[in-house]
């Protein structure tokens, strides 16, 4: 049986409009050869759970650079934990202290990627990380 | 004719033995690197001569400052009467938070305020929204009443000093917040002076702060621009800008040219209404564009921003009075180009860029603290960012003379390509049938995405150097202090904005919503209705949750 293709949501919790990031990185996703599904910005956590329940993806992918990430990423994992879908797994990016990214790991958020970070080295992360589902 | 044909030949000949020159060094000396662009991707020469200006009239694409086509500025004694506006942009937490560092801005020399609101107030929600959560206070000041704005400007003379408000879809209502505490100050509207930045369209291309479609935002703006020439002359209703169409990864050329667009398409509207002619209000419409890190190219974008602006008001839209034809302008150095890795390089950065803004001829000027790309700038570092538009002024002699790169055979050739880039994206747009019919395509928003993909892939290849992100890195990370918004303020803001929605005449709100519901219903201008609403204690979200019902909400399409 063929793996199907990894299906990834880039998604934009809070209500910050910088999504250049989330952006290139969609399109970025689209050439690695993911199938990618992006929000836009203005989401809240549950209209991001919701939506990555309903599209069945692989992978959720957070972007916030206004400083809400401490609130918004918990509580999206939280919700996916709630409605039994945990092995969607969460990475999350964007404008993040160093000092926030233990909170956030310990809140089941499983990578965080900071300014500086490559497109490859984010894409390489999810390949060997994301098992994808048949 | 900007040469004589003896000039031109001998640039010429010239030339050709140059070039011979040229062939023989790069034989021992290969070039660096096989292509020379700027940030922009724009080619770059190895030289520039006066063949490259052949076909320049002088008095007709150079002129003098203060006459048409105000390439050298619109001012005949450019900096030499008054200086650029130090203004740096603020907010944060609370509105006394906000206010005690705009008096320490001001009694550091700071020569103008200009505010930074939380996401909640920029999208038009109270702090006890749903919507609000983990926001309030974070990226800018939290404002839900009047009571929260009168905090914000306590003890700011607002005769004397103007204020710049970075809000858009609640333009209406901070503006409205914004006369009605000059009422009650006992400033006369007449005496109060700033600008709305109340540009929605760069919104829906780029920074994606919005509330309803886009005609009826437009349909506010118009109100903004009708209310301001009768009422309040010194204000700017619009800043029509730039700066984040750049940020959000646009090349120079795109940044002029959706801007300028984005500038016609406010035109219009107005002019649709028919209630005041273009000479009414022309001379009131402001611009803000982004200072880059790529120097020239910025140089030359900001010359060309004025002779285009100046040709687009005279020829497109006739207008006669020499103020319409102003292009005037705010500039911020590029957010974008800071980097999070050794964050003090980011202060040179910043001064690089705060010399192009000054040398393209910047009314006003925000200079970035080197740590806003880590979090809200803390006192110190806003100190070094002000500083440095103060060494700009004062030390380093370049606001002496007017416009002092004119006449540069690179500078001149750089301003005319990418004006004559930009009106060929002007022209596409308006085949398209105007800015709006273009944005509903995705068109300005695809454009964009392309060139942010484009040059983040060479940055990731190296092609375009960062110091620090993909060149000369070091794990030896210069650490700066982070400023924290603590999440009480937060908590605080809603005990506050509960305790003013028990007090206050809930019938005198209910009223004052109702009659901007009917203006917003029957198309009169819903502005004075906005000033007896915010005075009645009105929340900014309940005035924008009328907006929302009778016009609808936009939401993000989610183009990539």
């Amino acid at each position: 049986m063929s793996e199907r293709k990894l299906r990834v949501m880039v998604a934009k919790p809070g209500l910050d409009g910088h999504d250049r990031g989330a952006r290139v990185l969609a399109r970025c996703f689209r050439d690695a050869g993911f199938e990618v599904i992006y929000t836009g910005c203005h989401q809240t956590p549950e209209q991001v759970a919701a939506a990555a329940i309903q599209e069945d993806v692989d992978l959720v992918g957070l972007s916030c650079l206004s400083g809400a990430h401490r609130v918004l990423f918990p509580r999206v994992v939280e919700l996916l934990r709630e409605k039994n879908a945990s092995d969607i797994i969460v990475i999350g990016g964007g404008i993040i202290p160093e000092q926030d990214a233990q909170m956030l790991y310990d809140a089941g958020i499983r990578a965080i990627f900071t300014p500086g970070a490559s497109l490859d080295s984010i894409v390489d992360w999810i390949r060997a990380n994301v098992p994808g589902r048949a | 004719m900007y040469f004589s044909d003896d000039t031109l030949e001998a640039s010429r000949r010239l030339s050709e033995k140059w070039q011979a020159e040229v062939a023989t060094t790069l034989k021992t000396i290969p070039d660096r690197k096989n292509r020379f662009s700027t940030v922009s991707d724009l080619d770059i020469q190895r030289l520039y001569t006066p063949e490259d200006l052949k076909d320049a009239d002088y008095a007709r694409d150079i002129g003098a400052p203060g006459e048409f086509p105000y390439l050298r500025g619109n001012q005949a004694t450019g900096y030499r009467g008054r200086l650029w506006t130090f203004r740096m942009f603020s907010g944060m937490g609370a509105a006394q938070d906000t206010n005690a560092r705009w008096r320490m801005l001001l009694r550091e020399g700071q020569t103008g305020l200009s505010t930074a609101f939380d996401f909640p107030t920029l999208m038009g929600y109270d702090s006890d929204s749903p919507r609000a959560l983990g926001e309030v206070g974070k990226c800018g000041v939290a404002i839900d009443t009047l009571e929260d704005f009168l905090a914000l400007i306590d003890g700011i003379p607002l005769d004397q000093v103007t204020t710049s408000m970075t809000i858009n879809p609640p333009a209406t209502v901070l503006w409205a917040m914004y006369c009605a505490a000059a009422d009650i100050k006992g400033v006369p509207l007449a005496k109060i002076g700033g600008t709305t930045q109340n540009d929605m369209l760069k919104e829906f291309i780029a920074q994606k702060t919005f509330m309803c479609p886009p005609e009826p935002s437009v349909k506010l703006i118009s109100d903004t621009v009708e209310f301001g020439v009768e009422y309040v002359p010194r204000w700017n209703p619009i800043s029509i800008s730039g700066y984040h169409i750049r940020e959000a990864g646009a090349t120079a050329v795109q940044e002029l040219a959706f801007t300028l667009r984005d500038g016609i398409e406010y035109v219009e509207d107005v002019i649709r209404r028919k209630k005041i002619d273009i000479d009414d209000f022309a001379p009131r419409l402001s611009f803000f564009f982004n200072a880059h890190i790529d120097f020239f190219e910025e140089i030359g974008k900001l010359r060309a921003a004025r002779r285009m602006w100046a040709k687009i008001m005279r020829d497109r839209f006739g207008a006669k009075n020499p103020r319409s034809l102003w292009l005037r302008f705010h500039t911020q150095t590029a957010g974008c180009s800071l980097t999070a890795q050794q964050p003090y390089n980011n202060v040179v950065r910043t001064a690089v860029e705060a010399l192009a803004a000054v040398l393209g001829g910047t009314q006003s000027l925000h200079t970035n603290s080197l740590d806003e790309v880590l979090c809200l700038p803390s006192d110190h570092a806003v100190e070094v960012a002000l500083r440095t538009q103060q060494i700009l002024a004062e030390e380093t002699g370049v606001a002496n003379t007017i416009d002092p790169l004119a006449g540069s055979y690179f500078v001149e050739t750089l301003t005319n390509e990418i004006e004559a880039q930009a009106w060929d994206y002007i022209e596409k747009i308006d085949a398209m049938g105007g800015m709006i019919a273009a944005i509903e395509k995705g068109f300005p928003q695809l454009e964009i995405a392309d060139a942010a993909y484009k040059f983040q892939r060479q940055i990731d290849a190296a092609e375009k150097v960062m110091v620090g992100v993909n060149k000369y890195v070091t794990d030896n990370q210069q650490a700066v202090p982070l400023v924290e918004i603590d999440e009480k303020v937060g908590e605080e803001q809603i005990r506050r904005l509960k305790d003013i929605r028990r007090r206050r005449n809930s019938r005198a709100v209910s009223q004052s919503l109702a009659d901007i519901r009917a203006a917003c219903r029957n198309g009169t201008n819903v502005m004075p209705f906005c000033i007896a609403a915010v005075k009645n204690l009105a929340t900014e979200q309940e005035i924008c949750d009328v907006y929302r019902d009778v016009y609808g909400e936009y939401r993000d399409p989610g183009l990539f």
